[in-house]
């Protein structure tokens, strides 16, 4: 089923910030705004159905599909509007797939807006998903801008799946849970890369269960935290088979910013290798100064060290 | 031109003021390397940091082209002319080999002259172009790196606080051809190294002598370096009695 897109130029800027969209995507997709699907178009090998409640879709991905992409993002511009969503995403065996999700939020009234997108992930078999999120914030109004993603992950045999979360500006509170289990000689990889600033919260849990043997998990972290924000980190991998997890929490912190971290393993087998690291600490003073010698100005230096640990 | 008229830098250590740099006054002339010798612990890096702003001295001044400087800030005196290459030099998690150059060219720079300035310092460039700045690179990696960035951002005094330190033997004459080529194109910018190396020593034309927070004696190579060497010597044979 193919939809007119009538989107207007605020819809259009959260497009390119979450999805790097300029125009209509290859491949299949659906974009949802203000609470409503305003496109959607399928493939041969990737069917996006709507659920009859009209609080998602779903995704199935046909076995053996090849480098095919999936975008799915949201818009909201409409203060005080409140959504659930669920997106069911079905990866058939062997399948090797880039879906990119992603939210954007204008608020620029005095309610709040708030999206939390709940997705479910049943990766086939020896499939590779490559996913793609990112959250993005903007406008002045009162009303916070709210950010509350579920993920779920269920990987067979030999499946993989490299997560890339993305929070940088905006959104005032977010509350993250993503929980996986994996199978045996599934790997999955996450990649955060958080920055609050003014009064904002975040949270991000991980539960991920190794259950299968050969099966690997590596979490990382990195995250700014300015002015007043404060970001709650908790990542626990649980190792019930022969397996290796690795979780990273790196964090700057800045400002009057807090940063708690609580990373956690759990090894129900002999043969489970678990590592954990975390570290939070302030810029540190001879990063800055090299910056400074090479001619930056100290707030020039800052962005830089930055970008470049967030990059 | 890089001129240091009578500073002195006190600082307290564990409650007690103490001296560090004493009454230091030399001048480095435009079209020179200069380098600063002399025992650990007898001011040659506080000098450094002092030159590239980092620490103010306590009294003093500091005048880069006839222009005093002393109150300048690190930026500004980066901006002014000042390049400095640390002895320590710093790790940055996520910045690239190429995003520091870039830095430090002040510029964007396309990806030969940036492969250039790393080529120079010994390494092979299409390896570390894009490599992050991070603890996965050794010291000695780490060294050429910084001394690359000084490179790129061609200044009117280039300060090197031991660039030999944590360079391997091999590399060692490399870095010697470094300097070396720089002091063929040094026209009317100037050169400091502080060094304990005989090698480096041997290509500068003036050579400062520190100790003790003051300077001991400064001049040129040929009067400087055989003194410097029988002292030396002297030291060893004695340490070999003892």
């Amino acid at each position: 089923m193919n939809k007119k897109i009538e989107l207007d130029a605020i819809q259009k800027r959260l497009l390119i910030e979450v999805a790097e969209l300029h125009s209509i995507p290859e491949g299949a997709f659906n974009i949802r705004a203000n609470g409503a699907s305003a496109a959607r178009s399928s493939t041969a090998n990737i069917e996006i159905i709507p659920k009859p409640e009209g609080n998602g879709i779903d995704i199935h991905i046909a076995p053996n599909t090849k480098n095919e992409s999936v975008h799915i993002p949201v818009v909201l511009t409409q203060t005080g509007l409140k959504e659930v969503v669920y997106n069911d995403f079905y990866v058939g065996e062997n399948a090797d797939v880039t879906i990119v999700a992603g939210c954007g939020i204008d608020n620029c009234g005095p309610q709040d807006s708030q999206h939390d997108g709940i997705h479910r992930f049943y990766v086939g078999k020896n499939a590779s998903v490559r996913y793609v999120e990112k959250h993005y914030g903007s406008g002045d109004g009162s009303g916070k801008r709210i950010l509350n993603p579920g993920t779920e992950v269920y990987m067979e045999a030999g499946s993989a799946m490299e997560m890339e979360m993305v929070q940088i500006k905006g959104v005032d509170d977010t509350d993250r849970s993503t929980i996986a289990e994996l199978d045996a000689g599934a790997k999955l990889v996450v990649r955060e890369r958080l920055m609050t600033h003014g009064e904002q919260n975040a949270i991000s849990k991980y539960t991920v269960n190794l259950n299968g043997e050969g099966s690997s998990a590596d979490i990382v972290s990195r995250s700014v935290a300015r002015d007043s924000s404060f970001q709650k980190f908790d990542a626990k991998i649980i190792g019930n088979a022969p397996c290796s997890g690795h979780t990273e929490c790196d964090s700057i912190i800045m400002d009057a910013g807090r940063i708690l971290a609580v990373p956690g393993l759990e090894a129900n087998n002999v043969d489970a290798a678990l590592v954990h690291e975390a570290a939070i600490g302030k810029i540190a003073g001879d990063q800055l100064t090299k910056l400074m010698t090479l001619g930056l100005t100290e707030l020039e230096a800052e962005e830089q060290i930055i970008n470049g640990f967030l990059a | 031109m890089l001129e240091l008229k009578k500073i002195c830098f006190r600082a307290e250590d564990e409650g007690v003021e103490k001296t560090i740099l004493d009454d230091i006054s030399f001048t480095i002339p435009n079209g020179k390397l200069v380098a600063i010798t002399g025992p650990n612990g007898g001011g040659k890096s506080t000098t450094a940091r002092i030159i590239a702003g980092i620490e103010k001295p306590s009294s003093g001044q500091v005048l880069l082209d006839g222009v005093d400087i002393t109150g300048l800030s690190i930026t500004e005196r980066a901006q002014a002319g000042i390049g400095y290459a640390f002895q320590h030099p710093v790790r940055f998690k996520g910045i690239k080999v190429r995003d520091l150059i870039t830095l430090a060219a002040g510029k964007e720079i396309g990806h030969s002259d940036a492969c250039e300035y790393l080529s120079a310092v010994g390494l092979c460039a299409r390896d570390y172009v894009t490599r992050e700045v991070n603890s996965s690179l050794s010291g000695g990696e780490l060294k050429r790196i910084e001394i690359a960035t000084v490179l790129a951002k061609a200044s009117k005094l280039s300060l090197f606080d031991e660039p030999e330190a944590g360079i391997d033997l091999w590399s060692f004459q490399n870095l010697i051809e470094v300097f070396q080529r720089m002091r063929d194109n040094i026209e009317d910018s100037s050169i400091i190294i502080i060094s304990h190396q005989e090698r480096i020593l041997n290509i500068a034309d003036e050579i400062i002598v520190m100790a003790n927070g003051k300077l001991q004696r400064m001049g040129s190579k040929e009067e400087i370096l055989p003194s410097l060497l029988a002292e030396d010597a002297v030291r060893t044979t004695c340490r070999g009695i003892a």
